[in-house]
């Protein structure tokens, strides 16, 4: 029977991690299929950037309730998961609680503290359920989230609670095993959480017990092992790559845009044809801008995989806040959306085979792009430093040097600028007449 | 008061200590145009000798690049660090922020690197140093006054103390907005937004703003920013407090305190 359960787990274990290793070379690629983009320089700050931002997530206490809830929600998360070394050690050995005669009275010390994070995680997500369904916070509840999104969401949250619940019922089970003398449970003290809730199996026989605590046991795990598949398909991978984010994210001041050399050497070829670098090879030509994912920066789509739709970006822009179009988090929905298509015509047809879509129009619309007023809220707001309006500025380039598409109150603010050297129509003489009002 | 250009300055064989970049709104909008006054006249009362480039200064190409047009960005900013260099320009202060963010942040990349100070933090080191003397019961004592973050001054630049810091040497109760500092509410200008139609909403972004700055109660909007200073004007003239409730610039504010 041992050995039956023994090869089982190690099955189980080996399949699902070779399918998450898959989907995480998978997600690589698509990243990689962005334009180069250098960002390695200042790895000081960078790594500055990542212990405060992602492990500290500093910026989440702008909101302190969320924040706290979250943060039981992380901590529980990533170190119970030292008890899932235990637990895939007793699954493949076919031993039961191997770390308690190695660790003595420190075992039930730690597993105290587990369940106690345990019980937030719990008591967090239930709080996060309630006020995604019955509070409906607001950000948590736009027309972006409708369908997938929002059943992402509770999904995830419901996977915790319930992984969760059978870590508490499976060491209930265990300690009343204990009690009972069970063979092959291993006497610990009681555990800090648990040991109060014996006495709700104090009618049952050692075989019920042995049951309940055995599909605890294969529940938990499989759901653990199940999580992890999950994970690379939902938002909630932000757990993993909210630090390659922080680590990679602009450490430039957020009011730089960044520079396009192709056009500023076009530019210089005009004005001083000596001093502008020489054309070497063919040059490969590259979109202006950008109007499908490919065009867009890797960081940029390192942004799209990161998001965890949580909706500070968009509850802080202005164009959304009066009830414009736009949404940065849909931008960032979007181009993650874009590019896992784009990724499943490569995995169907071994290259891209076109498709006759692109992110700008098909996904993402002329007139959200149009509403940003470029302020950086949604920069400032994004705890895992997601940039959504360097993706709105490329498209917006595109838009304007690839298909001459802008309004045409900017056409004629241009050609002000050409002609009146102003973006209104004045004479360039007039420039300086203030001067002969100054008293 | 002789203002002088960098041209005249040049013929003369000096050197000024900096130029006085005026940008667009504060050489052609009327409004604005007060707040070059206010400041050139501040720059004069304490001996600071400076100049401007008069009918050589032509648009940063702000407007141009995030309306997406980076041709005619790099084509101005080609031609203006092309007469800067060749002035041999180092320190550069202006009114406006969005200049400001294209000399700080953008030009540098272009060959275009110098010193640059948003006329706000000019100011406040000048008061700072003494070298501005502020009136004993000002105008601005004990006025109920807000401050508006521009967003390429406050998010862009992360500077929010020093307008702040001028405002309070005026002895005065500001009061921020429910939206202030990082978390503040852009005006609605910004990203070429200034020169077209707002696309289709609700309401309007300076309407928005303009209904926070007046929950404050403040008779004073204080802006460091030409463009929001229009919208904001209009915001509040759209819940018609034109009469009790006026926009300035911070330039002003201090030219009409000093001693």
């Amino acid at each position: 029977m041992h050995v039956v359960q023994q090869i089982l787990f190690i099955a189980l274990a080996a399949v699902s991690i070779y399918i998450f290793a898959k989907k995480i070379k998978e997600m690589r690629r698509n990243i990689l299929l962005g334009r180069d983009e250098d960002l390695t320089d200042n790895p000081g700050q960078r790594w500055k950037n990542m212990v405060l931002l992602a492990l500290g997530q500093k910026k989440m206490f702008k909101k302190p309730l969320p924040a706290f809830l979250h943060l039981a929600v992380y901590a529980g998360f990533v170190i119970i998961n030292a008890e899932i070394l235990e637990i895939l050690l007793d699954g493949i050995f076919g031993v039961h609680r191997l770390f308690v005669p190695v660790l003595g009275n420190l075992y039930s010390w730690l597993i105290g503290f587990f369940e106690i994070l345990a019980a937030l995680v719990l008591i967090a997500c239930l709080i996060f359920l309630v006020r995604r369904n019955i509070l409906k916070v607001r950000r948590l509840n736009m027309a972006e989230l409708k369908g997938w999104p929002r059943n992402d969401a509770n999904l995830i949250l419901i996977t915790e609670v319930v992984l969760m619940s059978l870590f508490l019922i499976m060491n209930t089970a265990d300690l009343s095993l204990q009690a009972l003398g069970a063979e092959h449970y291993t006497a610990t003290s009681p555990f800090w959480i648990t040991g109060h809730l014996t006495g709700l199996f104090s009618g049952c026989s050692a075989t019920t017990l042995i049951v309940i605590e055995r599909t605890c046991w294969w529940l938990h795990i499989i759901g653990v092992f199940f999580f992890l598949n999950y994970l690379p398909y939902s938002k909630h991978f932000h757990i993993v790559l909210a630090f390659p984010n922080a680590y990679y994210s602009k450490l430039n001041a957020n009011g730089e845009i960044k520079n396009m050399p192709e056009i500023q050497n076009e530019v210089l070829y005009m004005m001083e044809p000596d001093k502008a670098p020489a054309v070497t090879g063919e040059q490969e030509h590259k979109r202006f801008g950008a109007k499908d994912v490919t065009d867009l920066s890797w960081k940029n789509l390192l942004d799209a995989y990161s998001c965890t739709e949580c909706g500070r970006c968009t509850s802080e822009c202005p164009a959304n806040q009066t009830g414009k179009k736009l949404s940065p988090r849909k931008i960032m929905m979007d181009t993650r959306d874009r590019l896992e298509e784009v990724g499943k015509n490569i995995n169907a047809n071994k290259e891209f085979k076109e498709d006759g879509k692109t992110l700008l129009n098909d996904y993402i619309t002329v007139e959200e792009l149009r509403a940003c007023t470029t302020c950086q809220a949604c920069v400032d707001a994004c705890p895992v430093m997601i940039d959504p309006l360097s993706i709105i500025m490329q498209l917006r380039r595109n838009l304007v040097m690839e298909e001459s598409n802008a309004p045409q109150e900017w056409n004629m603010m241009f050609g002000n600028i050409e002609n009146n050297m102003a973006p209104w129509k004045f004479s360039p003489d007039d420039r300086d007449a203030w001067v002969n009002d100054v008293a | 008061m002789p203002i002088k250009s960098m041209a005249e300055y040049a013929a003369s064989g000096e050197t000024p200590e900096i130029l006085f970049w005026v940008g667009c709104a504060g050489s052609f909008d009327q409004r604005a145009q007060k707040v070059t006054k206010a400041f050139a006249q501040i720059l004069d009362k304490v001996g600071i000798k400076f100049a401007i480039l008069g009918k050589e200064e032509i648009c940063t190409g702000d407007p141009a690049r995030r309306a997406g047009n980076e041709f005619l960005f790099q084509m101005m900013a080609y031609n203006n660090i092309h007469t800067l260099n060749g002035y041999g320009i180092k320190k550069v202060v202006t009114i406006c922020p969005h200049c400001f963010n294209v000399f700080k942040n953008e030009y540098p990349a272009l060959g275009g690197t110098y010193e640059v100070m948003h006329h706000t933090t000019f100011l406040q080191q000048l008061i700072n140093d003494g070298r501005i003397k502020l009136k004993d019961g000002g105008a601005f004592k004990g006025k109920r006054i807000t401050y508006h973050d521009s967003c390429y001054l406050g998010r862009g630049n992360n500077i929010y103390e020093a307008p702040r810091e001028v405002l309070e040497a005026f002895d005065n109760e500001l009061i921020e907005m429910k939206k202030c500092r990082s978390n503040g509410m852009c005006c609605g200008a910004g990203g070429a937004q200034m020169f077209k139609e707002e696309e289709a909403g609700t309401s309007r972004v300076n309407f928005e703003r303009a209904e926070q700055a007046l929950e404050t109660g403040a008779t004073i909007v204080a802006s460091n920013c030409p463009f929001c200073m229009t919208m904001l004007t209009d915001g509040i003239k759209n819940k018609e407090k034109e009469d009790s409730v006026k926009v300035m610039d911070i330039a002003e504010m201090v030219a009409m305190s000093m001693e």
